[in-house]
């Protein structure tokens, strides 16, 4: 196997995974977690200036090149927060050596997970991947082995499993449907191949698969209703995985479900996938808004605040056109850094106050400073307001929805006016007020988040040009 | 093809929606796995029917695998576990036994509608072998939702897998990757079950869903 990029995302993290199952101290493992995300991201980011040529099992092309350098950076920067966050752990005893160990190297299976999602392309291969990705996550969440970390765990292994399980039904039929066209054997599960030649596919096969896949990824993309694994599988789990999976593995399923979209859009005869997509969007954002204001545990208030911008997200790739995609992949870029630099935050918050309870914490701006300023800029950022990054995508999904039809962005409206009354009312009784709870020093480690804040500050104000045509590019092949 | 081909085929898949119908309506746990010991026996049967039919002499390992990893070692093994727990007692159901009968009816019926008329095209094997895959998915569905005992929810999801394996066997020449990798996440997940069994058993004294739904964050 030659070295490159891809094998370089692929195998730096297994690798690694390997290494931290056998490594005993904490600090050693912690450091080699960072080295090897920081390795990882270097590979991805090679991969813009040099990519192997597809075969029948990876595939680089500009759309996974843009989530693989995502992922990588979130993967990076949550490494860096997780040295600290799972230290204090150890200090409290929450955690115990063992159990680090173990944390540290599902970290990195879930790294090569992801990344495996995205360079396959193979349909069958990337499906492996998910599961991989969601067995791994299972394992996190219910890492603390309290009562209400494993009932979350569960209900999340099964009804993930049940969503993997219908993804898988839908691959079947995607093969079936490649069939009679391509041939039997490999072929027909090479995506680069399928996509060439689904004009010529069965349309009411490729229908029902796309049902499937649909409802099977949208479970993991966490879109309403089916969504019930995730608030508790955000809250329970440890903070770092709580921002992998709301910045990471959402998008990844979400990813998946492009990909199909894609192969709908090249067979005419096919339903078209944007009314389904637009829908299942819609309702997300709305449902979602509403459970913000009755929430009492901070984790659980960003997870649903996930899946309102997984709704949001969703709706702009099932609007289609170059406007709506570059939206909703500015969009999902914007959304991913801010959700985990919220989550950086929430964890040394609930560090410091030793619960999750909102009732339990306030005047975070009078006790800790930088953690509270951190989380209303984050808080600020996630609920759209300008000038940050959300909110000028947020306007060009509205605006470009406003052109095409105005009905449906008057319901996109007012669920982003219902999600940012419910986020005030919270963040304000955490961030101002009589202090409440322990105010002891916090142990924090506030690069990562001020970092992806810098990042979604920069990216409201000025989009470099370069960035702006790349977007546009990748836009373009979504259709 | 030959119609003993087709018939032998269509047989055995049809058997192994008879006995999904036949887990919906167990009320012990032993029997329960008896039955899906049985239902594991008869996909292994139609693996290889379909490895013989199709000249696929690869499918004869997943086959092997459902065999004797599905019809052997996991039906022990949770009936050691059961034994080892002391929950071989009456399994909670949500919904009784008739109406469950009957939304399980009307699912097969669902099935055979969309499947049927979608799969025209595929060739009359597939096009049955589908249906009825689609089926023992749907039956394995219903199960896990109407029960409440997390062994018994642990069964539904198997018998839901081993109808994904009977729509890839069906689907003639699929790459064996597919079929490995669903032998290989099936391992996976029972161990994750497994842990999961081990520690709820460890924290709760139940493995009886209900109980821990309680503690269940929703007004959080």
């Amino acid at each position: 196997m030659t070295v490159n990029g891809v094998t370089g995302v692929l195998l730096i993290p297994a690798f690694a995974a390997g290494l931290l199952a056998v490594l005993p101290g904490y600090r050693a493992t912690a450091r080699i977690n960072v080295l090897a995300t920081t390795l990882t991201l270097l590979c991805a980011l090679s991969l813009f200036f040099g990519r192997p040529v597809p075969g029948p099992y990876l595939l680089v092309d500009d759309l996974n090149a843009t989530f693989i350098v995502l992922t990588t950076f979130v993967g990076f920067t949550t490494s860096v927060f997780s040295a600290t966050y799972i230290g204090h752990e150890l200090a409290i005893g929450r955690l115990t050596p063992p159990f680090v160990r173990f944390y540290h190297a599902m970290y990195q299976v879930l790294m090569f997970a992801l990344n495996l999602a995205l360079v396959a392309n193979n349909i069958g291969l990337m499906w492996v991947a998910i599961e991989l990705a969601t067995l791994t996550t299972v394992l996190m969440v219910g890492i603390y082995r309290t009562h209400e970390a494993l009932e979350a765990a569960w209900k999340y292994f099964i009804l993930g499993s049940v969503g993997i399980a219908l993804a898988l039904f839908g691959t079947i039929l995607v093969y079936m449907a490649a069939r009679p066209v391509v041939g039997e054997g490999l072929d027909a599960m090479v995506w680069s191949v399928l996509v060439k030649r689904a004009g010529a596919f069965d349309p009411a096969l490729l229908d029902l698969a796309f049902i499937f896949l649909l409802l099977g990824y949208g479970t993991k993309v966490g879109l309403a209703p089916l969504h019930a694994w995730l608030p508790d599988a955000h809250a329970e789990g440890p903070t770092p995985i709580s921002a992998v999976l709301s910045g990471l593995l959402l998008n990844v399923a979400l990813y998946a479900l492009l990909r199909f979209k894609m192969l709908l859009a090249a067979n005419p005869a096919a339903l078209a996938p944007g009314p389904l997509m637009v829908t299942l969007g819609l309702l997300s954002l709305v449902f979602a808004a509403f459970m913000l204001y009755r929430r009492r545990d901070i984790k659980r208030l960003f997870a649903y605040s996930s899946i309102e911008h997984m709704g949001i997200i969703t709706f702009a790739f099932g609007m289609g056109g170059p406007l709506a995609n570059f939206a909703g992949l500015l969009h999902m870029t914007m959304h991913s850094l801010t959700k985990s630099a919220i989550f950086f935050a929430v964890g040394h918050v609930a560090q410091v106050k030793g619960t999750q309870r909102i009732a339990d914490m306030g005047g975070l701006t009078e006790t800790h400073p930088l953690l509270g300023w951190g989380l209303i800029l984050g808080v600020v950022a996630i609920a759209g307001l300008p000038p940050l990054g959300i909110f000028m995508s947020e306007f060009l999904v509205v605006s470009s929805t406003f052109a095409r039809a105005p009905l449906l962005a008057i319901v996109l409206v007012f669920g982003l006016l219902v999600a940012l009354g419910g986020l005030f009312l919270r963040l304000n009784s955490i961030a101002f007020g009589e202090p409440r709870g322990p105010t002891d020093k916090a142990h924090a480690s506030y690069v990562p988040m001020f970092a992806h804040l810098t990042l979604v500050f920069v990216a409201g104000v000025y989009m470099p040009p370069a960035l702006v045509a790349w977007f546009q590019n990748v836009a373009g092949l979504l259709g | 093809m030959s119609t003993i081909d087709f018939d032998v085929a269509h047989v055995l898949a049809g058997s192994l929606v008879l006995i999904s119908f036949l887990e919906l309506y167990q009320d012990r746990l032993y029997s329960l796995l008896n039955v899906y010991a049985a239902h594991a026996l008869v996909l292994a049967a139609s693996v290889a029917w379909q490895a013989f039919i199709q000249d696929a002499p690869h499918l004869y390992v997943t086959a092997m695998i459902a065999l004797v990893f599905k019809a052997i070692i996991i039906p022990v093994a949770l009936h050691r576990m059961i034994v080892k727990l002391g929950i071989h007692r009456e399994i909670e159901k949500v919904v009784g036994v008739g109406l469950a009968m009957l939304a399980g009816i009307g699912l097969v019926a669902l099935s055979m509608v969309v499947m049927l008329r979608v799969t025209q095209q595929a060739g009359r094997l597939a096009q049955e072998d589908l249906a009825f895959a689609l089926s023992v998915v749907l039956l394995g569905l219903l199960m896990m939702v109407t029960r409440r005992n997390a062994v018994s929810q642990v069964v539904g999801f198997m018998s839901l897998e081993n109808g994904l394996v009977l729509a890839a066997t069906g689907a003639k020449g699929m790459p064996l990757v597919v079929e490995i990798s669903v032998a290989f996440s099936i391992l996976i997940a029972f161990i994750v079950i497994g842990i999961f069994l081990f520690r709820i058993r460890e924290r709760f004294d139940t493995v009886d869903m209900q109980v821990i739904d309680s503690f269940r964050g929703e007004h959080r």
